[in-house]
């Protein structure tokens, strides 16, 4: 009585809703179940009736101060305290502190004997002692069905049932009746014919062995909701309905680069991985996807962000010893809570149970980063059409909580890589493909970005080496021959070293060819010059002695014509 | 379960017992018997309530004289007490004595089914 505040102030032109505290259940009831109205639950047995309705008063109790009444008419209540005290530890402090309250009406045909025409006023007045004894606010009939088997005339168990109900609005009780479903009808004895106002239907689906359990809102009057089949789960917290929220791809995007841990992945990408976008690795078996994963998730608890890393081939303890061995020590990260390893098998649960499980841990941890490895055997676990059809779900809520979440994807060898995954690639961002290169009796490993949306990535095929400090990305060698990785790249590269020595040879050789025969060149021409110079002294020699000759023999014709005295022309004419 | 003798004796009466109840001159408490002790459980004095208390008031005059105690308990003063014995119908009857305990529920119109329910018919057949 204590804590009675009322969830929603009252407008009086809209229905009010009693929020179910429920994971995931009022966003697809859009804000819970109508207040102060019956809301039928039904299903087959086995389905999570009587743990929604006990759920629904337990947060409607610790969450919303709203006390609650649990009316059993199958199980006594020292029974339903132990089944349920184990998954709500809340429940005896509850109890004690007359939050909640548990009464059990048992209906046995044996022990009665009818004559004549009675009422069921005694189930009114013991109802109207518990509520008030509580001040409850949220009731649970659960399974009001019972009253049929166990009272022999129908025609006064529905006429009772409909004053029941209408006496529940009365006292505004947001109420919540189960029903067994029957065959072809929703509930065994008609109930829904008495609750028109919700109606959720639970299915519990077995297929290969996988059971999936799923809720859809069969009706809902004066309110929108959704309208899909919704898988929810069942586990140690109590239910999670999944919505399936089509997003419209409304989210923001940003621009932030998420650096992947490989220094020279990040220059392949120009910076990294945009914030927020989905990143598919994808290979074939032993192709190192698990440690570009791991490193990626390293990465992000070592920048002191929080990653969620589900791994469905290995075990937490494995993954960590594995990545000890490239130079990972991912026992830090784990020790401070910033890396949470989920391992379990995928078999374990349908494929919507996971995703389920997923949000669920998603949003315990919020981390910023978020690993799947592999998603192919999580495919494994249902149809390609549901897988497909729950990653889109995944892709969205990730890409609308900003996380970054990186799948690993195992291809078959003798598959066409591209074509393994062309259903889930156009939910990729960024696509990277490991892919072996077998060359010269070895297996090698080649990392290429097939795309990478909105990035100018590299179109290189790089190899990549997995070494005890990490991984490392090395220049491929590209030639002519194409990619050579591994020892064939060594050789390759000593040959090439060895053709470049010989040709740094030939040229020195050529060089010092060509300073001989200048030098060759250089000597003949001194000794032209010395020639030259020592025949223009010899010719010069003579033309002054030529010179020297022809004066002299001018003095001595001058002399002797002057001997002549008239002489002075030629002795010849004389 | 202690009803197989009165199993045993209904079946060896004829059929119309009513009648037969009627025109049999009301039987006397045999000494030394238990008392029967009845509760009839009801909610505010309706007609289905009064019906009940007089057809057991008649029932019991007729098979129980002198021998019987009848106690009416109304839940709307004290719905504590529905808890106590499972009350879901209205009017319900209860044999507390002697064991085992024993409920019938609705106006107590029928009388057969009453004396089944209470355990009487082997005195009606005695009759």
């Amino acid at each position: 009585m204590a804590r009675t505040r009322k969830p929603k102030p009252p407008e009086p032109d809209r229905l009010l809703k009693a929020p179910t505290g429920i994971r995931g259940l009022d966003q697809i009831t859009r804000g819970g179940l109508p207040v102060g109205r019956p809301t039928l639950v039904c299903g087959g047995p086995g389905c999570g009736k009587s743990l929604m309705s006990m759920e629904f008063l337990v947060r409607g109790a610790t969450e919303f101060g709203e006390p609650g009444l649990f009316i059993s008419f199958e199980e006594s209540d020292t029974d339903l305290r132990a089944n349920f005290g184990s998954l709500f530890p809340e429940l005896p402090d509850l109890l004690n502190r007359g939050q909640l309250g548990i009464e059990f009406f048992r209906i046995s045909r044996a022990e009665f004997e009818e004559t004549g025409e009675y009422d069921l006023e005694g189930l009114f007045i013991q109802l109207a002692l518990a509520i008030d004894a509580i001040g409850a606010r949220r009731i649970a009939l659960d399974t009001i069905e019972t009253l049929f088997s166990g009272l022999p005339n129908e025609a006064i168990v529905r006429a009772e049932l409909v004053r029941l109900f209408r006496w529940l609005k009365d006292r505004n009780l947001t109420t919540v009746i189960t029903g067994e479903r029957g065959a072809g009808t929703l509930t065994r004895h008609g109930l829904e014919e008495y609750v028109s106002d919700c109606v959720l239907l639970l299915d519990h689906r077995i297929e290969e062995q996988i059971s999936t359990r799923r809720l859809r809102i069969v009706k809902y009057r004066g309110s929108a909701h959704g309208t899909n089949e919704y898988p929810f789960i069942i586990d140690d917290h109590g239910l999670s309905v999944l919505p399936v929220t089509s997003l419209g791809l409304a989210h923001k995007v940003s621009s932030e680069r998420v650096p992947t841990g490989i220094e020279r992945l990040d220059d392949m990408l120009v910076g990294g991985f945009y914030r927020g976008s989905s990143i598919l690795v994808a290979g074939t078996a032993g192709t190192g996807k698990s440690s570009i994963a791991a490193t990626f998730a390293g990465a992000a608890c070592n920048r002191g962000e929080r990653c969620l890393y589900f791994a469905f081939e290995e075990s937490a303890d494995q993954i960590v010893r594995n990545m000890l061995s490239i130079g990972l020590d991912l026992r830090p990260c784990i020790k401070s809570g910033h890396l949470q390893i989920h391992a379990t098998r995928p078999t374990l649960l349908g494929i919507e149970q996971h995703l389920v499980s997923i949000h669920r841990s998603i949003d315990d941890l919020r981390p910023s980063t978020v690993v799947i490895d592999p998603i192919s055997n999580m495919i494994q676990a249902g149809s390609l059409h549901q897988a497909n059809a729950m990653l889109l779900r995944l892709v969205d809520h990730m890409k609308s909580l900003g996380i970054t979440i990186m799948f690993t994807s195992l291809t078959h060898g003798d598959q066409a890589l591209e074509s393994t995954m062309i259903q889930i690639s156009s939910l990729m961002d960024t696509w990277i493909l490991l892919r072996d290169i077998e060359l010269g009796g070895e297996r090698n490993r080649g990392l290429y970005v097939i795309k990478s949306r909105g990035m100018a990535h590299s179109n290189q095929i790089r190899e990549f080496i997995m070494t005890e400090s990490g991984i490392e990305l090395l220049d491929p060698y590209l030639g002519p021959e194409g990619v050579l990785t591994g020892s064939a790249r060594l050789s390759q590269e000593a040959r090439e070293e060895a053709q470049r020595l010989a040709h740094r040879h030939q040229i020195e050789r050529q060089r010092r060819r060509l300073e001989r025969l200048e030098r060759v060149a250089e000597a003949k021409l001194a000794v032209q010059r010395e020639l030259i110079a020592s025949k223009k002294d010899e010719i010069s020699r003579i033309i002054e002695q030529a010179e020297a000759s022809e004066r002299s023999l001018r003095r001595d014709a001058e002399a002797m014509a002057r001997s002549r005295k008239a002489a002075t022309k030629s002795p010849k004419k004389a | 379960m202690p009803r197989k003798s009165t199993a045993q004796a209904s079946e060896a009466t004829p059929t119309p017992r009513p009648r037969a109840a009627k025109t049999a001159p009301p039987p006397a408490a045999p000494a030394g018997e238990e008392k029967y002790i009845l509760r009839l459980y009801i909610a505010g004095q309706t007609r289905k309530s009064i019906t009940a208390f007089n057809n057991l008031q008649k029932l019991c005059e007729k098979y129980l004289k002198g021998n019987y105690e009848i106690e009416v308990i109304d839940l709307l003063e004290q719905p504590q007490l529905a808890k106590g014995h499972q009350i879901l119908a209205i009017p319900t009857l209860v044999r507390e004595i002697p064991t085992p305990l024993r409920k019938i529920i609705g106006d107590l119109s029928d009388t057969e089914r009453v004396l089944v329910g209470l355990d009487l018919v082997h005195k009606k057949s005695d009759t």
